[in-house]
C-alpha cells in the first residue's frame, strides 16, 4: 500500500522534474518579452537594452521603482518608469509609464491588475484616448501640477463608474514621476545635484 | 466479424456521446462549477479553460485506467488526487511557458483544475472500472461536453455583456449589459441555459 502511493509519488515528481526543466526557459523569456514590449510601447525608438540598464529609484515615500532609461546614440530619449498602486478597486495595479527628457507623459500600459471588467480595466485604454483630450494623460506635463481625476479638483477625467480606479491608476503615475524626477536629477548630475537630492532624502525619513 | 465491429464502434461513440449529452458535466451532473462560473467572461476563456480541464481528464483517465488494478483501494483516492495534480501542474507550466497571456487570464483556476470533481469523478467512478481505451473516450466525451458547455456559456455572456463573440464585434460598441460579464451574469446565464439544455432533452425522449 504504502509502496504503491511511494512509488507513484517518485514517478510523478520526476516527470515534473522534467517539464519544469523544459518550461523553465521559455517561461522567463516569455516573462522578458512582455517586459520589453512594455517598455517599447511607452518610450521612443531605442539601441540599448533598458532591462541590462534598470536601476532602482527612491520615489521620496520610502518606496523605491525600477526606472528603464531608454538610451538613442547614448543620450537619453526617455524613461520607463516600473510603477504600481495597492489602492486599485481589487488590489495591486502595475503599470508601466513612459516619460521623456521633459518630464511629459509619452504613453503608459497597464502590466497588471484585478480590476472589474467592463469598469475599471477599461484603463487600459480610456487614459490614451486622443479623441477625448479629457480623459487623456497622453502628452501631460507632470512637472507643472499631478495628476488627479476631476471629481478630486484635477483634470483628469476619471473612467465612468469606476473613480477608485482611476484614482490608484493617477496614483501610480504620480509615483512613476517622482522617481523619474529623481532619475532625470541623477543622471544629469553635477556633485550639486547630488547634494540636494541627498538633502531631500533626509528630509524624508 | 463485421458486425462486432460495428457494435464496437457504436458503444466507443455512445461514451463519447455520453459525455456530451446524457452526462454532460456542466448542465447534467452540475459538476465544476467553480471554473464554470469563474472563467466563463469571454468564450475563449471558457474554451481555453475547458480545454485544458480535456486534456487532464483524457491523461488522468487512461493513467488511472492502467493503474487501477496496482493501486490498493485503501488509497486509491490519494494515488488519483497525485496523478491528477501531476498532469494539471504539466498543463500549468507548458501554458505559462507558451500562452502567458492566456494562462494570466485564467490565473488560478488552472491549478485548481486539481480539485475539479470532474476529473476526481470520472477517475472513481469510470476509469477505475473499464480498460485503458474506453477510459480515454470516456474522458475525451466528458472533456468535449465540458469544453462545449463553458464555450457556449462564454460565447452567451461575451455577446449579452460586450456585444462581441470571440472578441469579434457582431453588435455596435455600445451594446451589452456589463452585468453578464461580472459574476451575477455567470449564474443567470447558466441558469437559462441548463434550463433550455433539460428543455430540449425532454422534447427529444
Amino acid at each position: 500500500m504504502f509502496l504503491s502511493l511511494l512509488t507513484i509519488c517518485l514517478v510523478v515528481a520526476v516527470l515534473l522534474a522534467q517539464v519544469n526543466k523544459l518550461t523553465t526557459g521559455p517561461i522567463a523569456e516569455a516573462k522578458a518579452k512582455k517586459l520589453e514590449d512594455a517598455i517599447k510601447e511607452v518610450v521612443p525608438d531605442f539601441d540599448n537594452n533598458p532591462v541590462a540598464d534598470a536601476y532602482l529609484m527612491p520615489t521620496g515615500n520610502g518606496d523605491s521603482l525600477l526606472v528603464y532609461p531608454a538610451l538613442k546614440n547614448n543620450e537619453i530619449v526617455g524613461y520607463a518608469v516600473n510603477s504600481n498602486s495597492n489602492n486599485g478597486f481589487s488590489g495591486r495595479i502595475d503599470i508601466m509609464v513612459g516619460f521623456d527628457t521633459q518630464s511629459k507623459v509619452i504613453n503608459y500600459a497597464v502590466l497588471s491588475h484585478a480590476e472589474t471588467p467592463g469598469l475599471g480595466s477599461k484603463m487600459g485604454e480610456w487614459f490614451k484616448n486622443n479623441d477625448k483630450p479629457k480623459q487623456s494623460i497622453i502628452g501631460k506635463d507632470l512637472s507643472k501640477r499631478q495628476l488627479h481625476v476631476s471629481s478630486d479638483g484635477g483634470d483628469i477625467d476619471a473612467i465612468t463608474a469606476s473613480t477608485i480606479t482611476s484614482r490608484a491608476f493617477l496614483e501610480a503615475v504620480n509615483k512613476a514621476y517622482a522617481a523619474y524626477m529623481n532619475s532625470d536629477a541623477e543622471t544629469s548630475a553635477t556633485s550639486t545635484n547630488k547634494n540636494n537630492e541627498e538633502k531631500g532624502d533626509n528630509s524624508n525619513e | 466479424m463485421r458486425r462486432k465491429e460495428t457494435i464496437a464502434m457504436n458503444s466507443n461513440l455512445k461514451i463519447i456521446i455520453n459525455g456530451i449529452v446524457k452526462e454532460n458535466p456542466t448542465f447534467v451532473l452540475l459538476l465544476g462549477m467553480c471554473p464554470t462560473l469563474a472563467t466563463t467572461s469571454s468564450a475563449i476563456n471558457g474554451m481555453s479553460m475547458g480545454l485544458a480541464t480535456m486534456f487532464v481528464l483524457i491523461a488522468a483517465n487512461a493513467v488511472v485506467s492502467l493503474l487501477k488494478n496496482l493501486i490498493p483501494d485503501m488509497v486509491r483516492i490519494p494515488a488519483y488526487i497525485v496523478i491528477i495534480a501531476a498532469f494539471v501542474t504539466v498543463v500549468e507550466m507548458v501554458m505559462n511557458a507558451y500562452v502567458p497571456a492566456l494562462a494570466d487570464s485564467l490565473g488560478i483556476f488552472i491549478p485548481l483544475i486539481v480539485v475539479n470533481c470532474i476529473v476526481l469523478g470520472r477517475a472513481e467512478s469510470f476509469a477505475s472500472k473499464n480498460n485503458v481505451f474506453s477510459s480515454a473516450l470516456d474522458g475525451i466525451g466528458i472533456g468535449l461536453g465540458f469544453t462545449l458547455a463553458l464555450t457556449l456559456l462564454g460565447a452567451v455572456r461575451e455577446l449579452l455583456g460586450t456585444g462581441k463573440i470571440f472578441s469579434l464585434s457582431i453588435f455596435p460598441e455600445n451594446f451589452g449589459a456589463l452585468l453578464f460579464v461580472l459574476a451575477p451574469g455567470a449564474f443567470i446565464a447558466l441558469g437559462f441555459l441548463i434550463a433550455i439544455f433539460n428543455n430540449l432533452q425532454k422534447s427529444k425522449s
